[in-house]
């Protein structure tokens, strides 16, 4: 490579060696915080992402730029990915319905064959 | 966290461990059936080794070319011509490096962590697309970039948005979303050129010239050349062969660029109207991995500031570092 690059910036800023070592630390891109996003007053948070951040007011503050600089947003939560409790994915199946439970919708009620029998009936 | 059963590369490289190397076949049975019927698969799933490894290195490449590419065009933002073309581009730099955040955490829903994904990058282990290797010498330089590599990245984003891995499926629905803006505010500032004096004319024509080699290398090397990538296929993590990739790109560009009056530098450029597939020259394929292994105009610059960012932003990161918080891996 040449010394000059053509990024006046890049110039400015006299490089170091570029065969250096450099390391980054393990845990040095802080933690990871979830975030949720409510697009109107009245409407669901909806969980759009994550983001790395030291403490939770900053995760707020990159949440904001990363998440509501475009779109309509009038609020954003972040949370601890650590403190998120989900159930383990291999028990998907206790979520499977038993067909019989129409007592637990409104489907499950026919009043109107009721009310013309009864209609009929008179 | 990053202990449990997840995690696939030990910071920095070492070797997988042991129980991880063979694939309990049922398991891998069900998991096919699950990418055949069209399911995504996510963070918490069982899913073979194999493709832990292929995703995370997809992913993590995808995610390091955003933030490489971010550079030749970070460059041009002071000389933008006009404040329209400031701001845009200023918008679209931090749309790829928002880009870059999103892909980075998709890839560390598979285990590794960030720190070791940018380490990989720094000490040249882990690739970038090479285009981001050339030198963006003019303001047409950056209409080219904006404009064909966007376009380039968007058949492959969207190709690769119909994968099987739902936290990549998810950034890249955002991405392609935004991506529509890159394309567009490319193409305008394109066209601008190409129709303005004879100077834009010739300035563009130049740019187009010296980018058109990297643009066909984009998709990778011809399919008669590549190897094993069947299975990547069938699990989904490889959507689209790079010769068919390279045949879209080809059909849905190059008569937006035909059709401003500009040429490209390959006589062998046409519409078989009977296969209905694109002809080329071969672009030099020794060329693309002399500068894929470091031999590019500006391989050691573009490291060379990603390792200044990282050394001058430490005692900021220090700073603000909480020593109660416990690292975890995101959630989806
Ligand atoms: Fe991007
Ligand atoms: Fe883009």
């Amino acid at each position: 490579m040449s010394n000059e690059s053509l990024d006046p910036r890049v110039n400015r800023l006299k490089l170091g060696d570029p065969s250096a070592v450099i390391k980054v630390e393990e845990g040095e891109n802080w933690n990871v915080y979830e975030v949720f996003h409510q697009e109107k007053r009245g409407a669901h948070h909806e969980h759009v992402g994550c983001v790395h951040a030291p403490d939770p007011q900053l995760a707020l503050v990159f949440a904001k730029e990363q998440f509501a600089r475009r779109k309509k947003c009038v609020n954003l939560w972040v949370v601890r990915s650590a403190d998120i409790l989900a159930f383990d994915v291999e028990d998907e199946d206790m979520f499977a319905n038993n067909l019989e439970k129409n007592y637990r919708d409104a489907s499950g009620f026919k009043v109107m064959e009721k009310i013309n029998k009864f209609k009929q009936s008179k | 966290m990053y202990g449990g059963g997840y995690i696939f590369d030990e910071p920095n490289g070492k070797q997988l461990r042991e129980e991880q190397l063979h694939d309990d076949p049922e398991k891998l049975a069900a998991f096919e059936d699950r990418i055949a019927r069209g399911e995504k698969i996510e963070p918490g799933d069982w899913m073979p080794a194999e493709y832990r490894r292929q995703l995370i290195r997809l992913i993590e490449q995808h995610a390091h070319s955003e933030i490489i590419g971010a550079l030749p065009e970070g460059t041009w933002i002071t000389r933008a011509p006009g404040f329209k073309r400031k701001l845009a581009l200023i918008a679209k730099v931090q749309d790829e490096i928002g880009h870059g955040q999103l892909l980075y955490n998709a890839a560390e829903t598979l285990g590794k962590s960030r720190e070791a994904m940018i380490n990989d990058l720094l000490s040249g282990k882990s690739k970038y697309s090479n285009v981001f290797n050339y030198p963006a010498k003019t303001w047409a330089d950056v209409t080219v970039i904006g404009f064909l590599i966007d376009a380039a990245a968007i058949v492959n984003q969207v190709a690769n948005a119909k994968g099987s891995y739902g936290p990549y499926c998810r950034a890249l629905e955002r991405i392609c979303y935004e991506e529509s803006f890159h394309l567009k505010q490319g193409h305008d500032a394109f066209i601008e050129l190409a129709t303005g004096t004879p100077e834009q004319k010739a300035m563009l024509q130049d740019a187009l010239n010296r980018w058109w080699q990297p643009i066909m290398h984009f998709f990778g090397p011809p399919d008669k050349t590549s190897q094993h990538s069947e299975k990547l296929m069938q699990w989904k993590v490889k959507m689209a062969s790079n010769d068919e990739m390279r045949n879209q790109f080809l059909d849905s560009y190059v008569p937006k660029i035909w059709e401003l009056g500009l040429t490209l530098p390959d006589p062998l450029l046409r519409k078989n109207t009977a296969t209905g597939r694109w002809e080329y020259s071969d672009p030099d394929w020794n060329e693309f991995f002399r500068v894929i292994n470091g031999g590019g105009p500006c391989n050691a610059e573009r490291l060379q500031v990603r390792k200044w960012a990282e050394e001058e932003g430490r005692w900021v990161r220090k700073a603000l570092m909480n020593p109660a918080e416990r690292r975890s891996l995101p959630v989806a």
